[in-house]
């Protein structure tokens, strides 16, 4: 459904993505790993094309991204933190969205939006909002327009264990109607057990890709957090 | 693209200052066109406080309304839409909102007072003084990542072109005042938006002795209706060109 190759980003001389290539499919759910400033959201925001990458192409369904910004319509983007007009409500929020896209309230996924009872707190403006109740609001946005690719940049920080819990179910869910589903996160018991695919990067360098289930038997761990630690270590001593 | 632009419309109303400034604007109109008798030297002393007033409020508007507005901005690049057309509507926005100011506060009293071409005039030249300030400013804050930086630098142009660039011209002049500078000066008031407008409103209202040696160059050089025109025109291209280059910085931009 993607296909990356060969893309790097510098920001001024300083490199943030270097010469990453990937291939992703359908119904792969994967976790970027990496720490902080290993380049994850630049690459995430090169697929949304926030940033505009040095070199190297990103193909969505064999179409050049950077040509044609129609394929934004099959995108869900969950932001680290969701930062919003502060003079806005809640509830203008979702009615902009709506229109930007042409689609009705009953076009729309809105189990998120129930379950996270956003109704509750419709009328109040953004700007007044907690950390979590704006992540809940990303979260029912990402999920809005029954994406065929979610983008989830550290969807559970700030989350309360249970939102946390359904916002989980809901990403297991979408995952197995066959979506692609990218999570970035720091917090690897959350995704452990939902996670097909492993990417690790380090200083931009996507060092590692493979299926859960081979990074498994490489590392020799049964522990997703215990294999991502040798993966570190190894590339350390490297 | 209507609902966005109506809603960053509402939201730049929202914060008050537009609605502050009209009121500024309409104040200082009211009370200098009741102090005199003549209404067109009250025009003249309007001119005066919105030539200084006004590209300084575009100016700062535009910046810092561009930079409160970036994490939304960042919200509808992840949706399908085009960035051309993001910007766009910010721009609509501004200048529906800019222009609305300039209508209540200088358009409706000197129409009670005074209404006329010279009237007229003023409200156009002005509005679009304001609208090229605004995209000046756009230009500035989509190529500075800073706040801080984007309004000081806006502040900075807004001192050139107000008061820096006028001084720079008198300063060529009597240097080189042996030489024959007429066309030379004349090619010179094309860069500077505030100086465009402020001539153009001057032949409208032909007052030669207020016309400055600038003004009376161009009268005598192109006549009334001709000067006219090819201020009013320059001025537009001062609109027209800092948008289209913010437009391809905005393109290129990394949120």
């Amino acid at each position: 459904m993607i296909s990356i190759d060969a893309l790097s980003k510098k920001f001024g001389r300083v490199p943030a993505v270097r010469s990453v290539s990937l291939e992703l499919q359908q119904a792969q759910l994967l976790s970027l790993i990496g720490p902080n400033g290993s380049g994850k959201t630049t690459l995430i925001k090169c697929i949304l094309g926030l940033v505009v990458p040095t070199s190297g192409t990103i193909l969505f369904r064999g179409q050049n991204i950077q040509k044609d910004t129609h394929y934004r319509s099959f995108l869900g983007y969950m932001p680290q933190m969701g930062r919003f007009p502060d003079h806005m409500k809640v509830r203008q929020l979702f009615e902009l969205m709506r229109d930007l896209r042409k689609k009705n309230k009953s076009e729309t996924d809105t189990e998120i939006f129930e379950s996270f009872r956003i109704s509750d707190f419709e009328n109040k403006g953004l700007g007044e909002l907690s950390g979590g109740m704006r992540q809940k609001v990303s979260a029912a946005l990402a999920f809005l327009f029954h994406p065929d690719l979610l983008i989830l940049d550290e969807p559970t920080a700030g989350l309360d264990p249970i939102s946390s819990e359904i916002l989980k179910a809901k990403i297991l869910k979408e995952h197995q109607n066959g979506k692609l589903i990218i999570i970035t996160s720091h917090i690897l018991s959350d995704i452990e057990d939902i996670t097909t695919h492993v990417a690790y990067m380090q200083e931009g360098e996507m060092l590692h890709y493979s299926s859960v289930q081979e990074l498994h038997n490489i590392s020799g761990e049964n522990s997703l957090s215990r294999a991502i630690s040798f993966l570190m270590t190894r590339h350390q001593k490297n | 693209m209507k609902k966005l632009i109506s809603y960053i419309f509402m939201d730049m109303l929202k914060s008050r200052i537009i609605i502050a400034y009209a009121l500024f604007l309409l104040m200082v109109s009211l009370v200098l066109f009741s102090l005199d008798d003549n209404p067109g030297k009250s025009l003249l002393s309007i001119l005066n406080i919105a030539i200084i007033v006004v590209p300084l409020v575009s100016m700062i508007f535009s910046t810092i309304h561009y930079y409160n507005s970036y994490e939304f901005l960042e919200l509808l690049l992840a949706q399908p839409m085009s960035r051309s057309a993001i910007l766009w509507c910010e721009f609509a926005a501004l200048c529906a909102a800019l222009t609305l100011a300039i209508l209540t506060g200088l358009g409706i009293p000197s129409l009670l007072y005074f209404p006329g071409t010279e009237s007229l005039w003023m409200i156009v030249s002005i509005s679009l003084l304001s609208l090229s300030c605004a995209a000046i400013a756009l230009l500035i804050s989509i190529r500075t990542r800073d706040k801080a930086r984007g309004i000081g630098i806006s502040l900075l142009v807004w001192f050139y072109f107000s008061l820096i660039f006028d001084g720079l011209i008198l300063l060529i002049l009597f240097s080189f005042s042996d030489y024959p500078l007429e066309k030379f000066t004349l090619a010179l008031i094309a860069l500077n938006p505030i100086d465009l407008s402020r001539v153009t409103i001057m032949l409208q209202l032909d007052i030669s002795a207020l016309m400055g040696y600038t003004g009376a160059l161009l009268k005598s050089f192109f006549g009334t209706a001709y000067g006219l025109a090819a201020t009013t025109f320059v001025l537009i291209l001062w609109i027209l060109v800092p948008f289209s280059l913010a437009l391809k910085s905005f393109r290129k931009k990394d949120m």
